[in-house]
């Protein structure tokens, strides 16, 4: 209850390198690979799984760039998945726009919420910036089932989303691509783009401003970062980012309704960013596998206890590497920097 | 002006439910400096364990007792099982910590007691309070009881020496640490207090909601949004905190078209919203000075 605290000691996340950010060229290339590659060989609903899980990937890394990079909390991330998802859809059933050219769009409506929530979260920090996104992520189903935007948004019934089609050209040239295939591809282009973006932005001198903040807010504001033009500018880069995976999400799920979008998937997308580890982009990929495929795991493992074997599993993982999933990449990078130099 | 009346009072009964709450989530940012999320869970857990003696045989009071005794020991017990070998990991890690708990105590809960609505005693009844319609006798203990325990808090913290030890131990643990408190012992204290002062406010609640093991998710919103209106640096905050949002959850509801239940959430939250941009440390908290 001591009115003075070191400012200074208690930063958000402990500093990344800005070298570790992102994965090697090697690295790289085989994950890139394995991505490819792995849909060739597995069964329909699988692949469907594994789009699922980039959609995922590509919203934990927006969380990444709020609180990894910009050392804001936010546990309303459900909320921009939403509004992402409904733009796409009431583009795709109402308008009738094609589903490629709503995901752009969706980024921006998205951007433009974010950078205004991003506003009034300013002043608050902390547990406090956490409630007030909280209370986001609570109010955003029931804004959604409103009477007054039934007509566009279906209310509590939703509105179902037609699956694209493959482009005719994979038939001309005699290759069978299913839907989920070609959705999956397409995702993957998408979450590539992102990644490559993210990253960038990171390097940029816009993202050195932003770990500047999340390091000492202070000592930035005295080197010359606008302070609240970066963090609002986190908050819209990073809801314009989970816009696109909620449309995404909206397109592959072929359904979107407001109780898809409760606080409970605010929490699967924070846990995947503390399970990825924070502030490391690739962790992201690790992160949405763990959101996505753990919960199978455990419902496996035990129906009526599938969520204490699910906490069971998360309470290990942070045990043995509280640093997520950049911990043991590290350790394994300097393991084969010693063997190689055996 | 009646239904005016009217709505305040019954504001005010619901408002002690999140004041309880509220109090307990106080508590363990005293002693912690976080937000506890399954804090809900394990006062849902207590009173399945009151409840449960209860079935069994035990008196009431009995069961009352029994049920603090265990809280206080089953908190101390996650502290030192879970959180003391975490303490060095990163917050967020903390977090996600809170996640897991919440989630293997409600299945657990959910396994041993099975997810119908039960019926819990109250020891004050439910006949109508000194003949108003709105307040019964249980919401009105439920206030006293509420009261005494803040009381009781502030006395605690503010004369005793283990109370200003606890403070000292949350705040500033390094210089705590160099005049001697045994910080490790004084957190694991906060969660036994914090786990106690829950069980209270899960049997006190139960007989109002019903006893399920989801019974504490929208109550425990309730309690974070109170706490944090009040200031989460003050239990007396933390009790205004509840009455005034289970006044204006009620009010909101009743005087602006439109609302009703289902809006009621997201605009008391509004409000919550507002009141932390325009005071950032809640109504009664303190501002925090950074030193550089």
């Amino acid at each position: 209850m001591s009115a003075v605290q070191e400012a200074s000691t208690a930063p958000v996340i402990d500093a990344v390198p800005k070298k570790a950010l992102s994965l090697g060229p090697m690295a790289s290339i085989v994950v890139l690979a394995l991505l490819i590659a792995t849909p060739l060989f597995v069964k329909n609903f699988f692949i469907f799984q594994m789009t699922m899980w980039l959609i995922y990937a590509i919203a934990v890394l927006a969380l990444n760039i709020l609180t990894g990079a910009s050392g804001q909390f936010s546990l309303g991330q459900s909320a921009f998945y939403a509004i992402g998802a409904y733009t796409s859809a009431i583009l795709i059933e109402h308008g009738n726009v094609n589903y490629i050219l709503t995901l752009p769009v969706a980024g921006l409506v998205c951007f433009i919420a974010g950078f205004l929530f991003g506003l009034p979260a300013l002043r608050l920090s902390g547990i406090y910036l956490a409630l007030a996104t909280f209370a986001l992520a609570v109010a955003m189903p029931q804004l959604l089932k409103l009477g007054v935007f039934e007509h566009w948004t279906g209310g509590v019934q939703g509105l179902v989303v037609t699956k694209p089609e493959a482009p005719e050209i994979f038939a001309t040239l005699g290759l069978k691509v299913s839907q989920d295939m070609w959705l999956y591809y397409f995702t993957l282009v998408v979450s590539i783009m992102i990644y490559v973006f993210s990253v960038n932005l990171l390097k940029s001198r816009s993202g050195r401003a932003m770990m500047a903040i999340r390091d000492n807010e202070i000592a930035a504001s005295a080197m010359g970062v606008d302070v609240s033009l970066y963090k609002t500018l986190a908050f819209g880069v990073s809801a314009g980012i989970t816009g696109v995976a909620g449309g995404l999400g909206g397109i592959a799920v072929q359904f979107v309704a407001p109780d898809g979008y409760t606080i409970q998937l605010a929490v699967a997308l924070f846990l995947g960013m503390v399970v990825g580890g924070v502030g490391w982009l690739p962790g992201s990929l690790a992160g949405a596998a763990f959101i996505v495929f753990v919960p199978n795991i455990a419902e496996h493992i035990s129906k009526g206890l599938s969520g204490a074997v699910f906490g069971v599993i998360l309470i290990m993982i942070i045990f043995l590497v509280p640093h997520g999933a950049r911990q043991i990449a590290y350790g394994a990078q300097s393991l084969i920097g010693k063997l190689r130099k055996n | 002006m009646e239904l005016f009346t009217n709505q305040v009072l019954a504001g005010i009964a619901t408002g002690a439910i999140y004041a309880c709450m509220a109090l307990a989530v106080v508590m363990i940012y005293q002693a912690i400096d976080h937000l506890n999320f399954a804090q809900g869970e394990m006062a849902m857990f207590s009173t399945f364990l009151a409840w449960q003696m209860m079935q069994w045989g035990v008196p009431y009071w009995g069961a009352f007792v029994l049920t603090l005794a265990f809280s206080f020991l089953g908190g101390i017990l996650i502290e030192r099982l879970l959180f003391k070998p975490l303490a060095k990991a990163p917050v967020l890690t903390h977090v996600a910590g809170f996640i897991a708990l919440f989630a293997i105590i409600n299945s657990v809960a959910g396994l041993l007691w099975d997810f119908t609505i039960k019926q819990f005693p109250s020891p004050f009844g439910s006949s109508p309070f000194l003949g108003s319609q709105l307040i019964s006798t249980h919401q009105a203990g439920m206030i006293g009881v509420t009261l005494v325990l803040l009381i009781l808090l502030f006395g605690f913290f503010r004369y005793t020496r283990v109370g200003l030890a606890m403070r000292a131990a949350a705040s500033m643990p390094e210089s705590a640490r160099l005049v001697g408190i045994n910080t490790g012992w004084m957190i694991a204290l906060g969660w036994g207090m914090a786990a106690a002062i829950g069980s209270i406010a899960g049997m006190l609640i139960a007989p109002v909601v019903f006893l399920e093991p989801n019974m504490m998710g929208g109550v425990l919103i309730y309690g974070f949004a109170a706490a944090v209106v009040g200031g989460l640096s003050s239990p007396l905050g933390a009790v205004c905190g509840g009455f005034l949002v289970g006044v204006f959850e009620n009010l909101v509801g009743t005087y602006i078209p439109g609302v009703g239940n289902e809006l009621k959430l997201p605009i008391a939250l509004a409000l919550i919203i507002t009141v932390l941009v325009v005071k950032p440390n809640g109504l009664f908290g303190r501002a925090i000075v950074k030193r550089v």
